[in-house]
């Protein structure tokens, strides 16, 4: 076999493999050779964009199902395999993550200078952890993903991170890991259900999918795969970890985890806790919809009042993620493909700020708004960047975040009318804080004397910059690229949807109180 | 009294039995004559005699295979399961010598006793393992235990050893005289002491009616419970851990871990089916207890050792949680639990003690301040450990607790698995402290240097790492061996 076609048959292991044999290739790299570390592993990154892109060019439309998949035994006398596939629910978060990554290490130039090579060998390991999150189709392997995630970041976090790193390394370790612990118990439950149904042990999620599982049985699933990913996400309440971690963490950090990691949480709402345990996902929706509604206006509230630029953006995602649960859990074509897309959009905007915030960080040593002031006159590159991603992330339509909250809010008004009207609100506030912040950073009198000598935004951060405009621009004028491939799969994730809601309501219709259903208690 | 007649061939067959027990002893012979003809430069040879002696004894087992061996008349037996817990605490054994090549040298146990009675222990736990008769467990207890009390008080000068031994041998010799009264009351009932005879008879339900018997069980409960440190009855774990010199310490949470599970495993997966949900809820609770307490009180530790002390009780509870769910999944995966603590415990311990610079008060978790990055390969193979015993993916740690908590559920105890496994995210606070301080936190001026590990050290650390990474992204031959073990023993 050649390696071409070799390389045809398993891009996607390729794609998970890659970052990871990246980073045990620079563990033979000398500790001082420091441009050489970061040189290789941005030709890593890169490299595993390319390869990506085969995905993209590889990917059918029209088909609905798993697409590019690849299966092999892993522990076989128990039913663990290992399955990778994607689809158009999964395909642009994948996209996502392989495009940030080369940006984000290229953002580290300057920024990191202690301990380069650890540095980039966890920014590698977690490529390969996030890559695997988003394309792995066994639950087992899944969840080896998802936990795996949380090392390098723990370390991210706690070594390369501000003044109170290791408080903000640590509970977002512990808050996510006791959120995913339980979703454990509730795999294991779900795997011996589908034995006890089916005879056959299995972790493959297809075939999980093919399961009525009683009413009563979701119920707790769900609520365990909701702990999971709403801490993942975050969900108000929550998001007390976010803040934290986000300030504390190096930029490169911040980027990964806004752009990448919350999208963990909510691609897993989307692939498993709403496709598996359809009944609950349906009946929680007012609860889960409230919750996302608070967190969009709670978010741009405790936004507006802050001092710190990055605490800002912090809170800013906070809401952000709001509209795209509220999209998710509308449980029609809009809502879905709009909370995907605005998944992705969240990603390139968020991750702009926070690289935005990074270049002034670098400069100045400081985040407060105060200390800024009157920059649009020293540093006009610089401003028109911020500019341009500050009105992305309000959605003004020209830009991809007009594009993802118009198909969220038309998705919800067509279920839940007032949920809609109260997160378009959201949208208002979002205007206020982010040009309220833009403004006093970027226009006035320079106050400051020491902003006098900034220097402008150099070839470098330029480079990294521009992609991001470029889709920012790309999305919100021409987004039917990348709207057509996900038709298929959300569509037939609604379907499918629906049906599996009626099988399973057979015998408990959807009128019963849910004390009856989910508790049998009968008056 | 009529003679005993003298069978030759079952007592070839039973000799054949304990062939691996029957080498480890006499190595520990050899290296105790060993010991008076050599001179005191050539002391280091002893432990290298240990080790050949050991793979010597691996080997011989090997070459058993898993098929049945019974031995005196029933009362030993070798078989999967006794060829698994051998492997086990062969291993264990092995790593500890490995260990202790560079740990002697230090900090002065490099004397001939002090490998004689490791190899005298190991031989005492590889009876526990095999023995079918509740006698043939209760000599294996007292031969493993004896040279283990003077092993935790080897550091005769110094006096968390002493205290730490004295603690050790007063609840340990408790132990013992419950386990041989519960044996005793037992024997009283049924006239037997062999385990599947007791097994046969545990149908019968005016067994149940009779107290003697039910105190006699809960007796041989507590004397085991005492011997793994399960909650309540972990009260001497902590100072005998920290007291003992720290490759005793591996030593003792490994091996004596699996040996005593091993006894454990035999009996109840025999008899406890018919003891009815009582005893199910007993070892419910007593696993309850041992994880939470464990893993609680291990949060409040500023000591290396202590820690660990605590969380190997934590450690216990997990293991209990398999024998709670009482069938073959739940055996199986006590038995892979049980393979995969040797290997990361003992290498949590190999780092600390190269990190530890002293025995006395090195072992402080402020020392381990900044070591990381100044050490990288010893702060990656103890972050490594850490994470593995904290059971987060893709170490051994974590397909361990994945199918320890499986086979909970899959017995309906949803409860404890969910119980477990908000334990193990406690655990990883306090797995995570040590890291925190080798990455996180600056070193401070003069910041010890670390032991340069000898040869045979690196190797014990290589060993346990690879064997980490690769049971646990590979455990499928292991998971099938343990499973053909546990069916065995049901045979």
């Amino acid at each position: 076999m050649t390696g071409v076609a070799l390389l045809d048959q398993h891009l996607l292991s390729v794609l998970i493999a890659l970052p990871l044999i990246g980073a045990a290739l620079l563990l033979f790299f000398p500790r001082e050779g420091n441009g050489a570390i970061r040189m290789f592993t941005l030709l890593v990154t890169i490299a595993e964009f390319l390869l990506s892109l085969f995905v993209v060019a590889r990917f059918d439309v029209a088909t609905a199902g798993m697409q590019l998949v690849e299966r092999a035994p892993w522990i076989p006398q128990y039913g663990i395999s290992y399955i990778v596939g994607v689809d158009g629910i999964s395909l642009w978060i994948l996209m996502l993550t392989t495009f940030i990554m080369p940006i984000t290490i290229l953002s580290t130039w300057s920024a990191v200078v202690k301990n380069v090579k650890e540095f980039m060998v966890f920014m590698l390991i977690l490529e390969t952890a996030m890559v695997g999150v988003f394309l792995a189709t066994d639950l087992f392997l899944f969840y080896i993903f998802w936990e795996l995630v949380l090392i390098p970041m723990y370390f991210l976090i706690g070594v390369w991170g501000g003044e109170r790193r290791i408080y903000a390394a640590i509970k977002f370790f512990l808050y996510t890991f006791v959120g995913s612990v339980l979703m454990l118990v509730a795999i294991i439950v779900l795997y011996f259900h589908h034995h006890a149904v089916t005879g056959v042990y299995t972790m493959d999620l297809m075939k999980l999918y093919e399961l009525t599982i009683p009413v009563n049985l979701q119920l707790w699933l769900f609520a365990a795969f909701f702990l999971a990913f709403a801490f993942k996400v975050p969900m108000f309440p929550f998001h007390t970890w976010l803040p934290d971690a986000h300030v504390e963490a190096p930029t490169a950090g911040s980027v990964i985890l806004a752009a990448i990691l919350l999208k963990m949480g909510t691609y897993g709402f989307l692939r498993f806790a709403m496709a598996l345990f359809p009944v609950a996902a349906a009946d929680w929706t007012p609860l889960i919809a409230v919750l996302a509604v608070i967190g969009i206006i709670y978010g741009a509230l405790v936004a507006m009042v802050q001092k710190d630029v990055k605490k800002l953006v912090a809170y800013s995602s906070v809401a952000h993620l709001g509209f795209v649960m509220l999209g998710l859990f509308a449980f029609n074509l809009q809502g879905i493909e709009g909370g995907i897309l605005q998944m992705v959009n969240h990603g390139i905007s968020t991750g702009a700020l926070f690289l935005i915030v990074g270049i002034i960080y670098e400069r100045r040593h400081t985040r407060l708004i105060s200390e800024f002031g009157g920059l649009a006159k020293v540093v006009p590159v610089f401003c028109l960047c911020f500019m341009i991603v500050t009105l992305s992330s309000i959605g003004l339509p020209g830009t991809n975040g007009f594009v993802g909250e118009f198909l969220i809010l038309l998705g919800a008004f067509k279920v839940q009318k007032w949920y809609a009207v109260v997160a378009a609100t959201g949208v208002i506030f979002a205007a206020v804080y982010m040009l309220w912040m833009f403004q006093r950073v970027m226009y006035g009198k320079i106050t400051n004397e020491e902003n006098l000598r900034l220097t402008d935004m150099n070839g470098r951060e330029v480079a990294y910059m521009l992609p991001l405009l470029l889709f920012i621009l790309w999305i919100g004028v021409y987004p039917q690229p990348f709207l057509r491939r996900m038709d298929a799969s959300v569509n037939a994730f609604v379907t499918r949807f629906e049906a599996k809601k009626q099988a399973a309501l057979v015998g408990s219709p959807a009128g019963e109180p849910m004390l009856v259903r989910y508790f049998g208690v009968k008056k | 009294m009529t003679p005993i007649p003298f069978d030759k061939p079952a007592m070839i067959q039973g000799l054949y039995s304990i062939l691996p027990e029957l080498i480890v002893i006499a190595t520990a012979v050899a290296v105790l004559l060993a010991d008076l003809v050599l001179p005191e430069r050539g002391k280091k040879t002893l432990c290298h005699l240990g080790i050949a002696g050991i793979a010597i004894a691996i080997l011989a087992a090997l070459s058993l295979g898993p098929g049945r061996i019974d031995g005196f008349s029933g009362m030993i037996v070798h078989d999967g399961m006794g060829l698994f817990i051998t492997l086990v605490i062969l291993a264990t054994s092995l790593l500890t010598l490995l260990m202790a090549t560079g740990y002697s040298e230090w900090e002065g146990t490099q004397k001939g006793e002090f490998y004689a009675l490791l190899l005298f222990s190991t031989a005492g736990m590889l009876f526990m393992a095999k023995g079918t008769d509740l006698m043939t467990i209760f000599l294996g207890l007292e031969t493993m235990s004896i040279p283990l009390y003077c092993l935790v008080g080897f550091h005769r000068n110094r006096m968390t050893s002493l205290e730490g031994a004295l603690k050790y041998f007063l609840l340990g010799a408790f132990a013992s005289g419950f386990l041989l009264y519960g044996i005793a009351l037992m024997y009283s009932v049924t006239g037997t002491t062999k385990i599947p005879a007791i097994a046969g008879m545990i149908g019968d339900l005016r067994l149940f009616r009779n107290p003697v018997f039910v105190v006699g069980v809960g007796l041989l409960l507590v004397g085991f419970a005492f011997k793994v440190s399960l909650v309540p009855f972990h009260m001497w774990t902590p100072d005998a851990y920290e007291g003992a010199p720290t490759v005793v310490t591996a030593f003792m949470a490994a091996g004596v871990k699996a040996a005593a599970f091993a006894a454990l495993l035999r009996v109840t997966l025999l008899t406890f089916p018919a003891l009815g949900p009582v005893m199910t809820n007993i070892l419910w609770v007593l696993a309850f207890l041992s994880m939470t307490v464990g893993n609680l009180s291990a949060l409040l530790q500023d000591n290396m050792k202590r820690m660990l002390a605590y969380s190997s009780i934590a450690h216990a509870g997990y293991i209990l949680v398999g024998l709670v769910s009482g069938d073959v999944a739940g055996g199986q995966a006590a038995l892979f639990y049980l393979l995969v603590y040797a290997f990361m415990n003992l290498g949590a311990f190999g780092v600390a003690m190269l990190l530890a610079h002293k025995e006395d008060d090195g072992y402080d978790i402020g020392n381990f301040r900044g070591i990381g990055f100044r050490y990288p390969v010893l702060g990656g193979l103890l972050t490594l450990f850490l994470v593995s015993l904290a059971g987060i993916p893709p170490t051994a740690g974590f397909i361990g607790k994945f199918y320890l908590f499986s086979a909970a559920v899959k017995n309906g105890y949803v409860g404890l698995a969910v119980l477990g496994v908000l334990n193990s995210a406690v655990s990883v606070y306090y797995y995570l402290r040590p890291v925190v301080y080798m990455y996180m936190l600056p070193a401070p001026a003069g910041v010890p240097v670390p032991h340069p590990p000898r040869t045979a050290f690196s190797l014990a650390l290589c060993v346990s790492a690879a064997a980490i990474l690769v049971l646990g992204l590979a455990p499928r031959s292991i998971l099938a061996f343990a499973e053909r073990s546990i069916l065995s023993l049901l045979m």
